[in-house]
């Protein structure tokens, strides 16, 4: 099958990495960056353009752009792996639309047009008899979406509870097991790289509240949006509060909760035992699912990574190949 | 609590029945028989739970079956949850913050842990709340809620997981 890949920041490179590292039968034909593009119907050699990339900063021609790309290379399904905008969703949302369009398949990691467009994107693609796929939008590595749609077809999901940003979960996990207060876990998040310099959008849940905005629209299709989600961050958390819920067993985490029955929509800091299996260390994402058939069902993994991230990408890449590409 | 029935066919029913005709909601029924006994009476325990108020007329009913109650165990609050309370506590007079609760009649806070690391500085504090049904428990919540919102306090509840 033949793949063109927008984006090269960490999650476009670790997928091209694995494409070239991994004989998958992908063969990418074009690939840009925000500066420059490539288009190569023969195949594009990737090792060669991880290298320049990595020395130049560019991987291509800058004479071709990503619109150039999408437009014009010759590809089964787009790789769509920008930088997320959530408020405006672009320029993901453009270039989806763009391949989608061309009556091309795509696959995105971009939580911004899939937070604020999945309906439309999705009739357009049904409209054009492709898929629109992002597994990688929520959790990582971790495949909900694919366990949901085939592992639990046939289940009706009474409700989503989940750990859903690494960044906060760390800075939990430290103020609990050592004692530290919020500023100080935070800097050390920094210091590890697992925090942006301005924090607000992890701290404060937005991040959490677009996924889960992901998982109620893919899951329900009710076309909830982020200023539906009640949401309380854990910038004013104190280590006295930890401890208060350590004293009964418990601790404290970021759950983003989704309970359609209840109309109920929530990213906060919640106390939970800790035997709780979404109770998870470190910069690790749980998601535990409610349903009729199967009850409850929790997956545990990396939320974030280049590679972890394009494992979620490649699945998505392989099953439209297995169920679309190649049967045709 | 404990009843003391006749050993014979219908008699358990018949000690069950008043039970639902006053609202009760039954637990558990935990019958033994004695084995050092051999007289026709039966003991039966039965955990239950009842809106308040209605026990007088519980105990009315077995009576008019001929039904011997033995025993009847302490009243307790069912459903107990725990949050934490973040902000100044004691400058927006946790007392009321309590006493908000407590006013209702339903529900009553039934410990309170608290530590406050210095002055200016917000405080933690842990509160458990009982209640005997579980919307009075949810009723609690919500007025703790607006009391946090309205007193600029960040409330943490425990994450409850039955849908």
């Amino acid at each position: 099958m033949k793949v063109a890949i927008v984006g090269l920041g960490s999650v476009g490179r670790g997928v091209a990495e694995m494409i070239a590292k991994k004989s998958l039968g992908l063969t990418v034909t074009g690939i840009a960056d925000s500066t420059s593009g490539i288009i190569n119907a023969g195949g594009i050699d990737l090792h060669d353009v991880l290298d320049v990339k990595h020395k130049t900063g560019s991987c291509g021609d800058k004479k071709i752009s990503a619109n150039e790309v999408i437009k014009k290379a010759d590809y089964d399904a787009l790789v769509e792996v920008t930088p997320t905008n959530a408020t405006t969703g672009e320029p993901g949302l453009s270039y989806i639309k763009m391949a989608i369009g061309r009556k091309k398949h795509v696959v995105t990691s971009n939580k911004g047009p899939i937070a604020l467009a999945y309906r439309d994107l999705k009739k357009r693609a049904e409209k054009n008899g492709v898929v629109l796929r992002h597994e990688a939008t929520v959790g990582g590595a971790i495949p909900i979406f694919h366990m949901i749609e085939h592992g639990l077809a046939g289940n009706e999901i009474l409700a989503i509870f989940g750990v859903l940003n690494g960044t906060c979960n760390f800075i939990l996990t430290r103020m609990s097991d050592e004692g530290l207060t919020y500023e100080q876990a935070l800097l050390e998040a920094r210091q590890m790289g697992y925090a942006e310099a301005d924090p607000t959008y992890d701290v404060q849940g937005i991040d959490a509240a677009i996924k889960l905005v992901i998982l109620a629209n893919t899951i329900w299709g009710n076309g909830v949006t982020l200023n539906d989600v009640n949401r309380t961050g854990i910038d004013l958390l104190t280590p006295d509060a930890l401890r208060l819920a350590e004293d009964e067993g418990s601790t404290i985490r970021l759950i983003a909760e989704a309970i359609p029955k209840k109309g109920l929509l929530r990213v906060s800091p919640r106390i939970i035992e800790k035997s709780h299996p979404l109770v998870v260390e470190g910069t690790l994402n749980a998601i535990t699912l409610e349903t009729d058939m199967a009850k409850e069902i929790t997956l545990i993994g990396r939320g974030a990574g280049s590679i972890e991230t394009a494992s979620a990408i490649i699945g998505d890449l392989l099953f439209i190949r297995d169920r679309y590409v190649e049967r045709a | 609590m404990k009843l003391e029935m006749k050993d014979a066919p219908g008699q358990l029913v018949a000690a069950l029945k008043p039970i639902s005709e006053v609202g009760g909601n039954i637990i558990a029924v935990i019958h033994q028989r004695d084995p050092g006994s051999d007289d026709d009476t039966l003991s039966v325990q039965i955990v239950l739970e009842l809106q308040k108020g209605r026990l007088g007329d519980l105990v009315t009913l077995l009576k008019k079956q001929g039904v011997h109650i033995q025993r009847i165990g302490e009243e307790r609050l069912l459903y107990r949850r725990t949050v934490i309370l973040i902000g100044h506590l004691m400058h927006t007079d946790l007392s009321d913050t309590v006493d908000r609760i407590d006013s209702t009649g339903f529900a009553e806070v039934s410990e309170l842990s608290m530590s406050m690391p210095a002055i200016n500085e917000r405080s933690s504090s842990r509160l458990t709340i009982k209640s005997v049904t579980k919307d009075d428990m949810e009723m609690a919540i919500s007025i703790l809620r607006s009391v946090a919102s309205e007193k600029g306090l960040l409330l943490i509840e425990p994450l409850e997981e039955i849908v």
